[in-house]
């Protein structure tokens, strides 16, 4: 079982919803990537997404492809990404959970990969351009370390499909909201709450909502029918924009709107 | 030690679309279905015999096929060794092999009931000739070409304007052809339900580098038909230049079961051998994943793709196609890479002895059979793929060679 297994045990007995905020590792820098964890920690997220800057990200729009590349401008690299969540992550009492492109993990070595998360105490991985068709490998590795598979089922997702997804995939189901890149959106598709709903009544696995979701009303709408809700380019955009205010500032005011958000949940 | 490598087999992609150990499909979920669909409408429309008459016909008279196979006697002469003949895909419409798969691309679009086409390019031709495509079947397009190769490539933006297409400025990392790949997919990942991603070279998330591949391979096949009514044999070399590889793919692909017949792929050399300085993943990367698939690529120790250098926007790329690092690992193909300076006096040689003016990128391979001509007897014979025309490197090498317009 891993930290995320155990985490939605006990949400559901609680019948808790989680709250999961992504930031961008070595945006501006690692220091203040572990400062802003453990912000938001404390302000009550349920678990931290940490994206792993990759150079030709396709399934990110324009503000994390830009966090991105302002973290590979300042050659952020692999080795300090996990030194800095092996750092935090026995200070924080929540999972954490990479973003990460496969060829980042292939060039690394798959085993070796798997092998330095757990060491660090890093929950599992979220692996955006790594279909299920191509995921047995890596799925057994981690399974053999009880870290997490997060696989991605999205609304081009034809339903057979994603029951097979689901049975392969570990601690949660990401479910994207929309056909498209990450990014903040007012509309989300009107069909949505719909489908999550089917999906949740088909796995037993915990099912959590990502891209676009960036609201309260987001959050009232969406948390009843599922797990969890996933928040990124919304926290990414306010690290770049209050980067000139100032660390402190910064920091508390990417808390504050992720207070926002958990008082649309409770 | 060392051990054999498997011979190269036609018989490629498997049905996960891999070529040996290489292809494959890295992809976001969202584009899984798209892949999905395109695989099942190109199985149709190749069990339709309507298909590839109707392509035929376009290739015939449309393209204008079969495209010439000529011998260059001045310049075989000027270099004093084999005779060296090229395969002319310059002289199709819109002066390059690409229209053969955008041709064959758009059939597939109105097959699959979608109007829109998106595209990236590097030199422009892929793009023209997707542009051109559309015009001839009325769909819109939209091509993604990088803000650095905008400005190299003038005289292809402008065509692509005149032929209808919206052409869109990436303007994210190098601002080149890997960086219009990227934005040509992040587009698909919000349109894949209305719009086909007419994907110009043999490299991306399968089976785009299959389908390329096949619809490239009537250069090959034509080349064989030409070889044995010219001279009643095959050639003793065949060389074509290679950026993400679509015209050496449809180049070699018929070639690859006459294991006598050397095949060589000429990569990018840039300034030199040092990182950044090149376009050459076959030669100086590793392999690794880039754009949806597993090939040689050049990256750096955290898998992070480096920028790359060349001359030629069309090889300024820092991946190759999946088919091509099978064709190096099981030795059926040798690949080297040639500099911009070496690709720049085959440019010359070839206008100055022929009046013919190469594109910058198949001035590479002009380059490399120039070399090996010397160095093989003069009854050998050598088909050089002359992928595309120089007209629109007109600009570019007036900078390269500090000359003035006006």
């Amino acid at each position: 079982m891993s930290a995320i297994d155990s985490l939605f045990a006990k949400f559901r007995s609680e019948n808790k919803k989680a709250l999961m905020p992504f930031v961008t590792a070595g945006d501006p820098d690692l220091e203040f990537t572990a400062a802003v964890i453990r912000e938001l920690v404390a302000r009550g997220a349920s678990m931290c997404e940490v994206g792993i800057p990759y150079s030709d990200p396709i399934a990110d729009g324009p503000v994390i492809q830009a966090s991105y590349t302002r973290a590979l401008g300042k050659k952020i690299k692999l080795a300090g990404i996990l030194d800095m969540l092996g750092g935090v992550a026995p200070q924080v009492d929540t999972p954490l959970v990479t973003m990460v492109s496969y060829a980042i993990i292939y060039r690394h070595g798959l085993e070796k990969y798997a092998a330095e998360l757990a060491q660090r105490g890093v929950a599992g991985m979220i692996v955006p351009d790594l279909p299920v068709e191509e995921s047995p490998q890596l799925a057994k590795i981690c399974a053999a370390r009880d870290l997490s598979l997060v696989q991605l089922i999205t609304p081009t997702t034809p339903p057979d499909r994603a029951l097979r997804i689901a049975a392969t995939s570990s601690g949660f189901i990401y479910y994207v909201s929309v056909a498209g890149i990450t990014g903040e959106r007012t509309q989300l598709p009107p069909d949505l709450v719909e489908r999550v709903s089917w999906l949740r009544q088909q796995t037993p696995l915990p099912v959590c909502i990502g891209f676009g979701v960036s609201q309260p009303e987001h959050v009232r709408l969406l948390a009843p029918v599922a797990d969890g809700l996933i928040v990124g380019s919304a926290i990414v955009r306010r690290i770049a924009e209050a980067n000139s205010q100032g660390r402190d500032t910064t920091i508390s005011a990417v808390g504050d709107y992720l207070g926002t958000l958990l008082a649309a949940l409770k | 030690m060392p051990t054999t490598p498997h011979p190269a087999s036609p018989q490629v992609p498997d049905v996960a679309g891999r070529f040996g150990e290489f292809g494959g499909r890295y992809v976001p979920e969202t584009l899984v279905y798209a892949l999905d669909q395109l695989v099942v409408e190109y199985e149709s429309a190749q069990a339709d015999p309507q298909f590839q008459v109707e392509l035929d016909d376009l290739l015939k008279n449309y393209v204008g096929r079969p495209s010439p196979l000529y011998h260059a006697k001045r310049l075989s002469q000027v270099c004093g060794g084999a005779e060296i003949w090229l395969k002319r895909e310059d002289l199709n419409h819109t002066g390059a092999h690409k229209i053969n798969n955008t041709l064959g691309q758009a059939l597939l679009t109105l097959r699959m009931g979608k109007q829109r086409v998106i595209a990236e390019t590097g030199a422009g031709q892929h793009g023209v000739a997707t542009a051109t495509a559309c015009a001839h079947f009325g769909l819109d397009c939209v091509v993604y070409m990088g803000e650095e190769d905008i400005r190299r490539q003038a005289p292809n933006v402008f065509s692509m304007k005149l032929l209808g297409a919206e052409v869109r400025p990436v303007t994210s990392g190098s601002r080149t052809l890997r960086d219009a790949i990227n934005e040509a997919m992040r587009d698909w990942m919000s349109s894949v339900e209305t719009t086909h991603y007419i994907l110009g070279s043999v490299v991306g998330p399968h089976p785009f580098p299959m389908i390329v591949r096949d619809f490239q391979a009537v250069i090959g096949r034509e080349t064989i038909a030409q070889c044995r009514l010219r001279f009643s044999g095959l050639p003793d070399l065949v060389v074509a230049c290679v950026g993400g590889g679509s015209n050496a793919a449809g180049m070699f692909f018929p070639f690859v079961e006459s294991t006598k017949v050397p095949l060589v792929g000429v990569e990018a050399g840039g300034r030199g051998n040092q990182p950044g300085d090149h376009a050459s993943p076959l030669t100086y990367g590793s392999p690794g994943v880039l754009h949806g698939s597993f090939s040689y690529v050049m990256q750096d120790e955290d898998g992070q793709t480096c920028d790359v250098h060349s001359m030629s926007a069309g090889l300024d790329y820092p991946g190759v196609g999946p088919e091509h690092s099978y064709w190096k690992d099981s030795q059926r193909v040798t690949y080297t890479s040639c500099t911009d300076s070496a690709a720049m006096a085959a440019f010359d040689a070839l206008a100055s002895n022929e009046g013919i003016l190469p594109a910058l990128e198949s001035s590479h391979a002009i380059a490399e059979a120039m070399r090996l001509a010397k160095t093989m007897k003069k009854s050998a014979r050598i088909v050089v793929c002359l992928s595309g025309r120089g007209d629109k490197d007109a600009s570019e090498l007036a900078r390269l060679k500090g000359v003035k317009f006006g």
